[in-house]
């Protein structure tokens, strides 16, 4: 076994703040909605669209980030060991199996969180993006595009996108205590450093 | 629509830099608001000979200013504040107070001198005429005296009273005719008052007619009207219904309703400021979301939450039907409902009156469809629309507007199914309110206006909207967002518009939280059965 740095200074700040974000947008969007009343829909929406630019500006530096790094590579999907790790949540965790991925630096990520999270960045989030910021600048559409496409449309678009990151954020939170101990897995997301077996 | 990347940032900053200017201009000014001002005055009536008197009628009067202003007089007669006649240019319809019928008293034909009372000018009357002819026929005073004490007497046809005279009939209060001296050498430009003195008291009574127009406005608070208030601006109302040779702009008939020309600059726009816009420009809030919304919405759907609001209430339901009923002595009633305002007279029907009212929305583009006394009415659809405001969503010249929607019954001509004036008024044996007979009334309405009447009548319901736009209080007291964008929305069921907030699909919304409840359910169900199974070891 050997500590090693396992999330970087930058990858935590990104996750941590990105999380932040995306809780304060799913609570003031779902105001927004009409789902409850808490901040008054001004307020909500005005918060709404500060914590979206932020999230984005946040999203340029994480991208520049990913490329430059090469970071990136950690969310190419493999089907190696898929069925091993979705084996593994659904009955080896309840008859105390021992977890089948061994995590490296240069392959952080299990085959199932691969997949999850480069659904979340290639499919949730850029949908809630795009119909988002045309959601944001819905009076300067472009004739051309106000003759085809219906405020309203973006707007459940934008909607179920939104769901869709609720149940993910769900899922993800509680994965993450799925560790051998309640914070094992979560201690490095906060550190950086992860107690990893030596592969070599 | 379409922009340049370019155009629209400059747009945007334009747009955020002229802001940080007028902030800082503000800032820079002390915060300080002033009123509109007025310049001192170039002359001083009470020196002019011919204004000295003694005068023998107000027409005295007249002859007197117009022996200066010598154009004034004929300038007046061709405004509508004069003939009385409309043509409106979208819809071809002759309207003016002398064509159209309404859902209070019907038409002022068929009332004069009673409705001529308020004519700018003495002694129309008989309507079936052309206004008086004559030069000094023109009533310069109910527009310029700045006394306070001229008033045109409201059964005399526009004149003021020349002796002491009981008024309201029966009171025991008496009128004293004016002090034209003192009056003529105080004229001045036109108040608050001068105008409200017939602008206020449409329908026959105080606030009864437009909801936003009452004598309430004559000295606001600033939570009222914070133009008009003399804590606020001190607004005239001429400051934004400006005139041009006695015309004044602003019309009920041919709304401005989208106003798009902005901040009016003098060679470059029309010099009327009868709209926000005129000096609040399209763009007036510092937050561009709210700036997002002037392509839907007026100024006043925010800014006038509510009308009625100065104490004094308006009429929002009036019965004729149930007019001419009379207690055991053959004597005419009057009842009051809890407010202490009159809900039954026998000379009018049943009335509800309604104050701090909620408006009723609707798109519109500024022009007003009557329903004309000669047109035949869709009996079995009722209500019947006395005027219908014209507007769509997918017309760019069109704006969600507040209304105030008159309601209410009143006669039609059950054979040629048409509306029916009323002669309501005059010291004879048919005016309605002398007699309590629908029949003789509605026969002298009919002799009185032209139309014809087939004997039998009976009572319709009706509606007529009344444009709100008066009655704006501080920005403040502006409606919130959710007053639309909730689930209760003052807006809900108006046409083309998706708000965030008030809409959605209750489909996806029973969907999304169904997966998220699965979902919850799912872990908790996986999280419980590991605590259950801990500690078991792989065998």
């Amino acid at each position: 076994m050997s500590r090693v740095m396992i999330y970087k200074r930058f990858e935590r700040f990104w996750h941590w703040f990105q999380a932040l974000l995306i809780f304060a947008l799913l609570f003031t969007g779902f105001e927004i909605h009409g789902s409850y009343s808490v901040l008054g829909f001004g307020e909500a929406a005005r918060l709404h669209t500060l914590a979206a630019w932020a999230l984005i500006v946040l999203w340029l530096f994480a991208i520049f980030w990913h490329i430059t790094t090469g970071e990136w590579r950690q969310y190419i999907p493999t089907k190696s060991g898929l069925f091993a790790v979705t084996h593994y949540y659904l009955i080896g965790t309840f008859t105390g199996a021992e977890h089948p991925y061994r995590k490296t630096t240069r392959a952080k990520h299990n085959p199932l969180q691969r997949l999850a999270y480069l659904f979340f960045k290639l499919m949730i989030t850029p949908v809630i993006w795009l119909t988002g910021l045309l959601y944001l600048f819905y009076n300067d559409w472009p004739a051309t595009l106000a003759g085809v496409l219906e405020l309203e449309t973006v707007a459940l678009v934008h909607t179920a996108a939104a769901f869709a990151m609720l149940i993910f954020i769900i899922a993800h939170v509680y994965m993450a205590t799925m560790g051998p101990k309640l914070t094992s897995l979560i201690k490095p997301m906060v550190t950086g450093y992860e107690d990893l077996e030596d592969t070599r | 629509m379409k922009r340049t990347a370019w155009k629209y940032l400059s747009v945007r900053f334009g747009r955020l830099a002229v802001h940080v200017a007028l902030a800082g201009a503000l800032i820079c000014s002390g915060l300080s608001v002033y009123g509109a001002g007025r310049p001192p005055a170039t002359a001083d009536h009470s020196k002019f000979e011919t204004l000295k008197g003694p005068f023998e009628n107000a027409q005295a009067v007249t002859e007197a200013c117009l022996g200066c202003h010598t154009e004034a007089g004929a300038q007046l007669r061709e405004t509508t504040h004069w003939t009385w006649t409309y043509e409106h240019p979208e819809t071809g319809q002759t309207l003016g107070k002398s064509e159209v019928i309404n859902s209070y008293c019907g038409m002022a034909i068929t009332n004069e001198p009673r409705c001529t009372s308020c004519h700018v000018g003495y002694g129309w009357e008989d309507m079936r005429q052309s206004p008086p002819t004559a030069d000094n026929a023109v009533d310069c005073l109910v527009c310029h005296d700045t006394t306070g004490d001229y008033w045109k007497f409201p059964t005399l046809a526009g004149h003021p009273t020349d002796k002491p005279r009981e008024w309201p009939k029966g009171s025991g209060k008496v009128v004293q005719p004016p002090d034209l001296q003192t009056i003529a050498q105080n004229v001045g430009a036109s108040g608050r008052a001068n105008c409200g003195s017939c602008h206020f008291y449409g329908g026959g009574g105080d606030g009864v007619k437009h909801g936003d127009l009452d004598s309430s406005l004559v000295d606001p608070p600033r939570t009222l009207d914070v133009h008009m208030s003399p804590e606020g601006l001190d607004f005239a109302c001429a400051d934004c219904h400006t005139s041009w040779g006695h015309k004044v702009a602003g019309s009920r008939y041919q709304v401005n309703a989208a106003d798009t020309l902005g901040i009016d600059v003098p060679g470059h726009t029309d010099f009327s400021r009868a709209s926000c816009q005129s000096c609040h420009g399209d763009s007036p809030h510092p937050q561009q979301k709210l700036n997002d919304h002037v392509d839907t919405l007026a100024c006043q759907t925010c800014h006038v939450p509510e009308f009625a609001r100065g104490g004094v209430p308006t009429k929002v339901w009036w019965d004729w039907s149930t007019a001419g009923r009379l207690d055991g002595e053959g004597q005419p009633i009057t009842e009051y409902d809890e407010h202490g305002h009159p809900s039954y007279l026998s000379e009018k029907g049943d009335f509800r009156h309604g104050e701090n009212v909620v408006p009723t929305y609707a798109w519109f583009d500024g022009t007003v469809k009557y329903t004309l006394v000669d047109e035949k009415l869709d009996v079995n659809h009722p209500p019947v629309e006395i005027n219908r405001v014209e507007g769509s969503p997918d017309d760019p010249g069109s704006r969600i507007w507040p209304f105030k929607v008159m309601e209410g019954k009143q006669p039609y001509d059950t054979e040629r199914e048409t509306l029916l004036a009323t002669h309501v008024f005059g010291a004879d044996d048919t005016s309605l309110w002398s007699n309590f007979s629908w029949p003789k009334a509605l026969q002298a309405g009919s002799e009185m206006s032209g139309m014809p009447f087939s004997g039998s009548y009976d009572f319709i319901e009706t509606t007529m909207h009344w444009p709100i736009t008066h009655m704006v209080p501080p920005a403040e007291m502006a409606l919130d967002c959710a007053s639309c964008h909730a689930s209760n929305s003052r807006l809900a069921g108006l046409p083309g518009i998706y708000m965030p907030g008030h809409n959605g699909n209750i489909w996806l919304d029973r969907i999304g939280w169904l997966l998220v409840a699965l979902t919850l359910a799912g872990v908790v169900l996986h999280g419980v059965m590991r605590i259950v199974l801990k500690g078991r070891k792989p065998s």
